[in-house]
């Protein structure tokens, strides 16, 4: 008979096996798990993050910095030649880096803030106005986004302050249909009754009580709603009605150089295609990291919602 | 099958609130706008006799509600008023501003011919491909067609536009620019390409919807109950699935033709197709609102009227929206 375990009490055993695992132990299992795809897109957002945060430093010229060649060719002082008017297109790439993703990420903070908030408010109180703010979603939805976005910069102009408050509007209706969904559940919960009859005030039970457990799934649709987001902003760029020059962005260089692709006909590695890249590089930039994203949020939604592939 | 009549009479007076209200936020526009209008318009420059003139031109001295009713009779004849790009701005001068229903409407046939035809190749296609990727499931054409359509859905319309100019400008118009006198063929020859882009972000949609469409149908019990009977798995998807899934599918075609309603601004302005998207976004460039106000209830109808079709084939094609509990 061995002396090993002379009791047998039940939290001696569950005591020795149940170690709690360190956040990065977690981590590290959570990363090893991910597919290939997961990985390409956070190598994409960690290269874009840098790009963003230290386009000054990495560009060789100035943002907005005029050169008296338009239109040059690649070269060794301009890497990827200069536009139209003869602005540098590597510095303009980079520096589109941050105007483009750095409008469109507060954009969505904005949106989850505004529709987030709401849905949370709506969900708690559902009287009167939950049902105010729930049918003007249902109007706002109803118009189409690109025609309402139009619309609006119609009126009040252009400028990347309307641009933000617009795009965010129309978006903050998607935060609060899912917010408000999601809230629902968690309000009828018996500690949120808890809260309420200690003697909690509202903002305590929205940030303290209902947020934490509805987190996964706002941020999964944080990264999704991101990209649309992105990709409207770089559409009203295209357009002309988005970010306004001279910011550098990665749309409206689309728009400014299209002309290569449009009246340029196309011949592999002869002097045109160089021209041709210059309005698809910022195109691709703009392809490359919705994919990017999109297979992280594909990623995370996997992991968080514990489905399986059926 | 009055409940039926009820249900959609129900959902059609909806359709009409929200298109009234929807109405209103586009005429509030130009009312409800911080600071003066007319000003904001004709500029500094503007003398106080030629400002008075604008805004009795426009009725903005009346009140809100009279101008509403005005505009809503207005629209309802077919009459929009007028562009404000040519109003004659120094007093003697001469108003050469033209009805804007009669710049809309050639533009608007050009629209729906793109539309029609992306819609007509489209339809079909998506059918086609999210039939064969639920049959083939998990092959290897299933997770080819996937990856393509995922990547097609997340690039911006204008990059695949370009692509597919530098892929095919060589043979085909990269530049659509029909007239009024363009012939049928030629016609369609020119729309070739914008037709193509529109045709990948659609079906693309289309595809995936038809595909969960049918996949989310294999998972109940009847079909558990083909396969343990013997029947192939074509069989169990055409006899079996299909008539289920066509109330999903047909709901998924009318909501993607909602979208491509919208879709097409940008095409258009790739293509420099004469079409009432870039109408719209040239005269939200000049500013001309009364334009900018018409084409967004044209495109606020449209797409109204579709999602309240998608909902009512819904409603049809599925009797257990009928009885909700």
């Amino acid at each position: 008979m061995s002396d090993s375990q002379t009791q047998h009490a039940a939290i001696a055993e569950t005591s020795t096996v149940r170690v709690r695992r360190t956040r990065w132990q977690r981590m590290r299992i959570l990363f090893s798990r991910a597919p290939l795809t997961a990985w390409f897109g956070m190598v994409v957002v960690a290269i874009y993050a840098v790009v963003t945060l230290f386009a000054p430093l990495l560009a060789p010229y100035g943002e907005a910095e005029v050169f008296s060649r338009g239109d040059a060719p690649w070269s060794r002082e301009h890497l990827l030649g200069t536009d139209r008017i003869g602005r540098d297109v590597l510095t303009r790439l980079l520096y589109g880096a941050r105007n483009t993703v750095g409008i469109a990420l507060g954009t969505t903070m904005l949106a989850l803030l505004i529709g987030g908030s709401l849905g949370l408010i709506a969900a708690i109180n559902r009287s009167w106005l939950d049902q105010i703010i729930s049918r003007a979603v249902d109007t706002i939805m109803a118009i189409p986004g690109l025609i309402f976005a139009l619309m609006l910069l119609a009126i009040f102009g252009a400028s990347i302050l309307s641009l933000i408050l617009i795009v965010g509007i129309t978006y903050a209706t998607n935060f609060f249909r899912l917010t408000r969904s999601v809230s629902l559940n968690v309000v009828v919960m018996d500690y949120v009754e808890a809260a309420r009859l200690r003697g909690e005030n509202m903002v305590w039970i929205m940030a303290r009580e209902i947020l934490p457990n509805i987190l996964p799934p706002l941020i999964a649709e944080f990264g999704l709603r991101f990209i649309f987001v992105f990709l409207f902003i770089a559409s009203l760029s295209f357009l002309g009605m988005g970010i306004q020059p001279p910011t550098a962005d990665w749309g409206s260089m689309v728009r400014e150089n299209a002309h290569w692709i449009t009246f340029v006909p196309f011949v592999p590695f002869q002097d045109a295609f160089f021209y041709g890249l210059k309005p698809l590089l910022p195109a691709g930039c703009i392809a490359l990291l919705t994919i990017g994203v999109n297979f992280i949020v594909d990623w995370f939604i996997h992991e968080t919602s514990g489905l399986r592939d059926v | 099958m009055f409940r039926l009549i009820e249900v959609i009479g129900k959902r059609i007076l909806l359709g009409l609130v929200t298109l009234f209200i929807v109405s209103l936020i586009i005429f509030s526009s130009i009312s409800l706008l911080p600071g003066d209008f007319a000003q904001a318009v004709l500029g500094q420059t503007a003398t106080e006799a030629t400002l008075k003139a604008f805004r009795e031109s426009l009725d903005l001295d009346k009140p809100v509600i009279t101008r509403y009713f005005r505009w809503v009779a207005g629209v309802m004849q077919g009459d929009m008023g007028n562009t404000f790009s040519g109003r004659s701005t120094g007093g003697q001068g001469i108003d050469v501003s033209r009805p804007v229903v009669e710049i809309m409407l050639p533009k608007l046939r050009n629209t729906l011919f793109l539309a029609g035809v992306t819609a007509a190749i489209s339809v079909p296609l998506a059918l086609m491909l999210g039939f064969l990727t639920a049959l083939f499931r998990n092959s290897i054409f299933d997770r080819t067609a996937n990856a393509i359509t995922l990547s097609t859905i997340a690039m911006p319309e204008f990059f695949l536009a370009y692509m597919l100019i530098i892929l095919l400008g060589g043979y085909l118009p990269t530049i659509a620019n029909v007239r009024a006198e363009t012939e049928f063929l030629q016609r369609l020859l020119l729309v070739t390409l914008p037709t193509m882009t529109l045709t990948l972000v659609i079906v693309a949609a289309m595809m995936r919807m038809t595909r969960a469409a049918i996949i989310n149908l294999l998972a109940s019990p009847y079909i558990e109950m083909a396969r343990l009977s013997g029947a192939s798995q074509a069989e169990i998807i055409f006899r079996h699935a299909l008539p289920n899934a066509w109330a999903p599918i047909a709901t998924v075609i009318a909501f993607n033709m909602a979208w491509l309603v919208v879709g097409v601004v940008v095409v258009e302005v790739v293509f420099t197709y004469d079409g009432i998207g870039k109408l719209m976004v040239d005269s939200v460039g000049s500013r001309d609102i009364p334009v900018v106000q018409a084409c967004a209830l044209v495109f606020a109808a449209t797409y109204i009227s579709m999602n309240l079709l998608a909902d009512i084939v819904g409603i049809v094609t599925n009797p257990r929206l009928l009885h909700p509990r």
